[in-house]
């Protein structure tokens, strides 16, 4: 995995910011992602996560700063935009259709076709090779999203990032509704991805899966950079405490605000 | 339940679903997840244990038929009972009701507002609506009368500068809708005004042009072909690509290793679509013959149902019915398929208005206002087009069409006012505006809105 890094990581942020209103939601942010890295994306919540996913995925646009992609700057207007550059991307929110089915929604903007029509029998094909892949069991592609349990709609929304051939693949909290089993399979996921080639962005505020399949892990503090750990070279407690912005960890800040309150 | 013979078997196999599934290193191939992968043919899916699974036949008909109702999935069977209390009411009130005479009549009759439905229909799909597809109507009929009558123009170029006309209009309300960001509602009720009144410009001081009956546009309304063949062959052909269409795609799903429709199934929808193909069709028989224009409306109901759930336009209108953001995020051009939906629907709304002109032999200053635009939004929320959006199908304008039009020709051989003409569809609406929403309300609690 660790195999020489290429001159270029596949995507880097350089001061990219963004502001909501009065919020400045994120502040000169600088991320590195090269091709068979995991990068993990930590940070409490409100810190700017999922709006530094989205700038990259195109939803927002940063008001400075700039994108790069192999080396190059792009800009990256809209979704499409994104999707062209090879960027996959599950959202917090999942941003599924409720009413169409799980293979309607696996296909969605990329249907393929058979003499200019969509081709249905292949792409429940294909949706039923890729659920199994993820060991999720759905009790029919052809049922709405509506129909379905949070984690089983998390896992469609996995599966669609992993149509078309991306080349970096952004998770927000893609474990955040499932149980061991399908967790295991995400993270195993990712592994695979690695082995691919591709760039990983995984946000999750699980320290235990970030432990187990990051190779580095960048941290976030309300909108700024707090640091970029080695995770090899680094501990679960030093990032901790980049996140929650003390050199301590949580259980002395509990302490520490049991005295604020008494005083 | 226990004693079902399929029990054991699907323990079986859920057992084996149980199984851990190996992930080997080539289920996911360089090149993307849409590179060919490997299936084992014996690769069974695992079946989840709680999934109720239809039994084959009529009795799993009768099962699934309950579950669909209870869980609010009505699709068109209110308006199919509707339609049968209707005929029956009406029927036994006055039996030339339900005379081959008065059933063809009513099939041209419902020609005009139903096309303009169709294109309410794909509105209503994006969660919006057009009310200004009465005027248009209004609109275009008078462009064409005015080209072809007033001004001699070739009518095969009125016909076309009427409909295109039509079509410029959605664009326009679909820019200020899309790109400005107007909601749809202020801009098609300024479009509602602002047409008519363009309207009664292009008619002019005398207010009223009289077709001359032998133009395009009569003709596509009056021609009836008489031949016993016209319309049982349209019948038969009906019939023939249903069938051919459904066990096509059931052998390439076979094929596939892919769910597919049993035979049976097949057999039974057929069976019913024949008998309700050759029972219109013995019908029409009986009086004159197949109206052109009913014919030309099915032939638009059938090409814009491929369109809307056969294709990747269709689907994305969907999409966008059910989540906007989602859709935007899925890459999908959000305004450019806002524009192009109002563009159908006006285009559709001046096609409708060809029609209705047609069907009175003039555009007059009355042409496209009354309760027309009431009724062609009426056709398609009775005939079962969620007015939430992302539910619906063009099918739901012939059958919301034909309610309304039941219910107008029925009190016209009653002999009954205009008061109680619009009472009722009044009250039909409205009914079918509750099952929209109660539906809608039992759909979430049974997890399928
Ligand atoms: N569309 C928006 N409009 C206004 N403010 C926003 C918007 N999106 C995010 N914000 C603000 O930006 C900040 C960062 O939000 P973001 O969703 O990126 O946090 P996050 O790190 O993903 O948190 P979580 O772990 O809870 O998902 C928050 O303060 C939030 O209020
Ligand atoms: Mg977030």
């Amino acid at each position: 995995m660790a195999t020489a890094t290429p001159a270029h990581p596949v995507l880097a942020l350089r001061g990219v910011s963004k502001r909501f209103g009065a919020v400045q939601a994120l502040t000169d942010i600088e991320l590195e992602v090269h091709t068979g890295e995991v990068v993990a994306l930590v940070g409490d919540n409100g810190a700017g996560k999922s709006t530094l996913v989205k700038t990259i995925a195109g939803v927002n646009q940063p008001d400075a700063g700039v994108i790069e992609w192999e080396g190059h700057e792009v800009s990256i207007h809209r979704p499409q935009d994104a999707q062209h550059l090879g960027v996959a991307t599950v959202y917090q929110d999942l941003a599924l259709c409720d009413n169409l089915d799980v293979v309607g929604n696996l296909f969605l903007g990329r249907e393929l076709k058979r003499f200019g029509v969509l081709d249905e029998v292949e792409m429940e094909k294909r949706s039923r090779t890729l659920l199994d892949t993820l060991s999720i069991r759905i009790p029919s592609v052809r049922i709405p999203i509506a129909s379905l349990s949070g984690g089983q709609r998390q896992v469609v929304a996995i599966a669609r990032s992993l149509i078309g051939s991306p080349k970096v693949v952004i998770l927000d909290e893609p474990t955040a509704a499932l149980g061991v089993e399908q967790t295991a399979q995400v993270l195993d996921l990712v592994e695979r991805l690695r082995g691919q080639g591709l760039g990983v962005i995984l946000i999750s505020h699980n320290m235990a899966d970030v432990m187990a399949v990051a190779d580095r892990v960048a941290v976030l503090r309300l909108g700024r950079n707090n640091g970029v750990f080695e995770r090899r070279s680094t501990t679960q407690e030093e990032i901790i405490s980049a996140i929650t912005g003390a050199t301590d960890n949580a259980v002395t800040r509990r302490q520490a605000r049991g005295t604020e309150g008494t005083q | 339940m226990t004693d079902d013979p399929q029990a054991p078997k699907q323990e079986g196999r859920y057992e084996e679903g149980r199984a851990h599934h190996p992930l080997p290193e080539d289920s996911m191939p360089v090149g993307g997840v849409n590179a060919p992968v490997p299936v084992a043919p014996d690769a069974t899916p695992a079946v989840d244990p709680r999934l109720i699974v239809r039994q084959e036949g009529i009795a799993g008909y009768l099962g699934e038929f309950r579950r669909r109702v209870s869980s609010g999935e009505l699709g068109s069977l209110p308006v199919v009972l509707a339609l049968i209390v209707i005929w029956a009411v009406f029927g036994s009130l006055n039996s030339s009701f339900l005379s081959a005479q008065n059933l063809s009549n009513l099939s041209q009759q419902i020609v005009g507002t139903g096309m303009i439905a169709i294109g309410v229909v794909f509105v209503l799909l994006l969660g919006e609506i057009d009310l200004s597809v009465g005027s248009v109507s209004g609109l275009c009929a008078a462009i064409f009368a005015v080209l072809d009558v007033t001004h001699g123009v070739n009518q095969w170029v009125a016909l076309i500068c009427a409909i295109l006309s039509g079509t410029m209009i959605g664009l326009l309300h679909g820019f200020f809708f899309a790109r400005v960001g107007v909601p749809a509602f202020v801009v098609t009720l300024a479009g509602n005004l602002g047409w008519n009144g363009l309207m009664l410009q292009v008619l002019g001081s005398s207010g009223t042009v009289n077709l001359s009956g032998k133009d395009i546009v009569s003709r596509l309304y009056s021609t009836i072909y008489g031949q016993q063949f016209a319309a049982y062959g349209l019948a038969t052909a009906a019939v023939l690509l249903f069938l051919g269409a459904a066990l096509l795609d059931t052998r390439r799903r076979r094929a596939a290793g892919v769910p597919y429709r049993p035979v049976t199934d097949i057999a039974l929808r057929t069976a019913v679509l024949a008998i309700v193909a050759y029972l219109a069709a013995y019908t029409l028989n009986q009086y004159k013959g197949l109206p052109l224009a009913l014919l030309v409306f099915l032939i638009f109901i059938v090409v814009l149902d491929f369109v809307l759930r056969r294709t990747s336009y269709g689907r994305q209108v969907f999409a966008l019915g059910g989540n906007i953001e989602g859709a935007r995020r899925a890459g999908i051009n959000v305004p450019w398929i806002r524009m192009s939906v109002f563009m159908i629907c006006s285009t559709m709304a001046a096609i409708g208005g060809l029609f209705l002109a047609a069907q009175i032999q003039s555009a007059s200053q009355t042409s496209g206002g009354g309760n027309l635009l009431m009724n062609a939004i009426a056709a398609a929320v009775i005939g079962g087009t969620s007015l939430f959006g992302g539910r619906g199908s063009t099918w739901s304008a012939l059958l919301g069409a034909l309610v309304i039009g039941s219910i107008l020709s029925g009190m016209n051989i009653q002999g009954l006012s205009n008061a109680f003409q619009f009472m009722i569809t009044g009250a039909v609406l409205l009914a079918a505006v509750v099952i929209d929403s109660l539906a809608r309300r039992t759909q979430k609690a049974a997890g399928r809105a």
